[in-house]
């Protein structure tokens, strides 16, 4: 006979039984039988937040920079509204996350009731999928198949929506093992028939090129990305989501593509004859315009484990749906069998059409003397330095995300934590926050802008509270960046609204919350603050860049044209 | 091109609002919509009649396959179906209207269910064209109201949708 549980104590057993080692939240009233279980178990740890978006935003950086899954977990009402921007970052990059939300009791739900919200309709456009459990008896069942569906198939955030009568509520209790749901079967095995074509389209390839996506970091198939991308010798790019997945130290990488990609990467991209993409979705700040993107006669492979994600907006010849790792080790397995090389002579020639882009050097900036103007590039290319290489980067959005992508080249997956779909501002703490509690030995960092910092900045206190010893680094150049190079390139130099007045001091702010700030001027200073910084081991260390406000983000793409049609920095 | 989509799924609450939602977010088209559990109530029967390009109609479809409590999708369209659809109709019927109304729900095999001094309400069942077709036989200004089902649709022969 199983055991009698409350709904509250169920909870808390089946996070337990999933092995999640923290929950990311805030306690209200509608969950407080839930916060009540976890003041009396000693399973997993509760990390308390100041705002319900970043226990979202951490929950979803726990499960990017580890294989383990994030749990956030929020009151009814504003609780759950809160946490939506969260919901919908992770949703976009399809992050594996359980959010579990209190309700109000099932006889107040449609009362409009204290703190209620039809928290199942607001979120249902940014979840995989979402439960409101009515029956404590659903709700072992029910966490499972949150777990389940959460991590399989294309990955995402699945919510459970409890109202507090639920929790108190009693009945006997067994989690269940495995499930199987009638309506949820995703395709995950790859078809044979189109590996063998893609494999022999590869092969027969003269300019094959690699595209991977974020969809290489969450299934964890870099190396066989990278072994297979070896044995076909072609050039590989990764879009902003998928760095990490390909070695960027190896000499078949080209950078990243797309609209602040290297020229070389986007030119490749159009002008290949076997176009191989690896999950990856064609996206627009990818592929810019779809119309100029199409070439005739350029065949396309697509790997995803999504078949809405193909031919959505590019037509595609060979598509596979599956998990890419075990598509990329049958294809690797073929051609091990198989007694078809790469055509070498062709590949060659290739190289050296790609080594002429390459030779443009799309990414020099000029370098600022010692006492100069800080160049942000160049912050971000000393912090490379000063971690080797091997930190956790999070960043959040606008031109620092983009300098961070061009200037530190990751070689493993799951260092590289942002906000490639939604482009979320104010995720880079929390980030931080979810990616250091989950890897406590690493270096991490997160790069951010005096505009993106201030929308989490409060979490500073949850920092303290739980010794997160991350080091920001703001590239403070007194204005919202990328709206300003808009409005440079686009607008007329007019700049509506995207200067930054009134700044906080950050070092005094730093300090107000316990921590370590460090203001930073002058070029010739940044590599030496930042090394002092990261021998602060235990610290989390604030360092305001007061950087160059001019530069611009090179290459880009203006909105609509096509992956050619690049503006370098040294055509202005 | 118009197509007719027939979808099995969870009878859970909240699963229609899904489809409907997905609909909307997308921009896709609904033209019309009918819902209701099959002889399993576990399990409910959807048609949705939509229209777009083919490269529009693949990703309703496996957009529609991507919902969790989505069992089946089937394009009726891709191959010999029945779509029926019924329409009440309440008409204004008195003096020369009277004998006319009466003329034209027989010529379209309707039936008339309720009888007043002034009016009469006509059953008509038939493929969305046929309903369409007797609205623009009858005068405008005889039409007191009009609801319609939507169509619900099934394939031909051996075409079964089930699980």
């Amino acid at each position: 006979m199983a055991e009698k549980l409350t709904g509250a104590e169920i909870v808390v057993r089946c996070i337990a039984e999933e092995n999640v080692d923290f929950v990311f939240g805030y306690p209200g009233g509608a969950v407080l039988n839930i916060y009540d279980e976890i003041f009396k178990q000693d399973k997993f740890k509760h990390v308390l937040v100041r705002h319900e978006q970043a226990a979202v935003h951490a929950a979803d950086a726990y499960s990017r920079s580890s294989t383990k899954i994030g749990v956030a977990l929020v009151t009814s009402g504003p609780g759950l509204t809160n946490a939506v921007t969260g919901i919908a970052t992770a949703y976009m990059d399809s992050i594996p996350m359980v959010i579990i939300s209190g309700q109000v009791p099932t006889h107040a739900i449609g009362q409009d009731a204290f703190q209620e919200c039809d928290t199942v309709g607001i979120t249902r456009p940014c979840v995989k999928h979402n439960f409101l459990v009515k029956d404590v008896k659903d709700l072992a069942v029910t966490m499972k198949k949150a777990f389940y569906i959460a991590t399989t198939g294309r990955p995402g955030p699945v919510l459970v929506d409890i109202p507090k009568d639920v929790t108190q509520h009693t009945c006997a209790f067994e989690y269940p093992k495995s499930i199987t749901m009638r309506s949820y079967n995703p395709t995950i095995k790859g078809h044979s028939g189109q590996i063998k074509k893609a494999v022999e389209l590869l092969l027969n390839a003269k300019r094959p090129m690699i595209y991977s996506g974020g969809g290489v970091v969450l299934n964890d198939a870099a190396p066989q990305l990278t072994k297979l991308v070896r044995m076909l010798g072609a050039p590989c790019t990764n879009t902003l989501m998928g760095l990490g997945g390909f070695p960027a130290s190896d000499p078949q990488f080209v950078g990243m593509l797309g609209m602040h990609g290297t020229y070389e990467a986007n030119m490749a991209m159009q002008e290949c004859d076997v176009l191989f993409a690896v999950g990856a979705r064609f996206d627009d700040r990818v592929i810019g315009n779809p119309g100029h993107f199409f070439r005739e006669g350029r065949k396309i492979i697509h790997i995803d484990i999504d078949p809405s994600s193909i031919s959505k907006r590019v037509k595609v010849d060979v598509p596979i749906v599956g998990y890419v790792k075990d598509v990329l080790e049958e294809m690797i397995g073929m051609i091990e069998q198989g007694e078809k090389r790469p055509d070498v002579a062709s590949l060659k020639a290739w190289w050296t059409t790609v080594k002429d882009w390459q030779s443009k050097k799309c990414l020099a900036f000029k370098p600022a003397a010692a006492d100069g103007k800080i160049k942000p590039q160049a912050v971000v290319q000393a912090l490379w330095n000063a971690t080797g290489g091997d930190a956790i980067i999070t960043s959040d959005v606008g031109q620092h995300q983009m300098w961070a992508a061009q200037y530190y080249p990751f070689d493993k997956p799951r260092k590289w934590i942002n906000s490639g779909g939604l482009g979320t501002m104010g995720v880079g703490i929390p980030y931080a926050m979810g990616a250091q509690l989950a890897n406590p030995d690493a270096t991490v960092a997160c790069i951010t802008g005096e505009g993106s910092v201030q929308m989490c900045i409060q979490e500073l206190s949850t920092c303290k509270q739980y010794h997160i010893p991350m080091k920001i680094i703001n590239l403070n150049n007194r204005s919202l960046g990328m709206v300003r190079q808009w409005q440079e390139f686009f607008y007329g130099n007019r700049y509506a609204e995207s200067y930054m007045d009134a700044l906080p001091d950050f070092v005094k702010l730093a300090e107000a919350y316990g921590h370590v700030g460090m203001k930073i001027e002058k070029a010739g200073d940044v590599e030496a603050a930042l090394r002092e910084a990261i021998k602060l081991k235990d610290r989390l260390v604030f360092m305001d860049f007061i950087t160059d406000e001019t530069e611009n983000v090179f290459p880009m793409i203006p909105g609509g044209k096509g992956l050619s049609e690049m503006i370098l920095a040294e055509e202005l | 091109m118009r197509h007719i989509l027939s979808v099995l799924l969870e009878n859970e609450a909240g699963a229609l609002s899904r489809v409907v939602g997905l609909f909307s977010a997308r921009g896709y088209n609904i033209d019309s919509l009918s819902v209701a559990t099959t002889e399993d109530t576990t399990m409910s029967r959807m048609t949705i009649v939509t229209h777009g390009s083919d490269d529009v109609i693949e990703q309703i479809t496996k957009q529609l396959n991507k919902l969790i409590e989505v069992v089946k999708v089937v394009d009726l369209t891709d191959g010999n179906h029945i779509e029926r659809e019924l329409m009440l109709v309440k008409v204004r019927a008195a003096g020369k209207d009277r004998d006319e109304m009466k003329r034209m729900a027989d010529i379209f095999r309707g039936r008339i269910l309720d009888v007043t001094d002034k009016s009469y309400t006509i059953e008509l069942t038939g493929d969305s064209h046929k309903l369409d077709a007797f609205i623009a036989a009858i005068e405008p200004g005889v039409i007191l109201e009009t609801v319609r089902t939507g169509a619900s649709g099934i394939g031909r022969g051996e075409r079964i949708l089930k699980i």
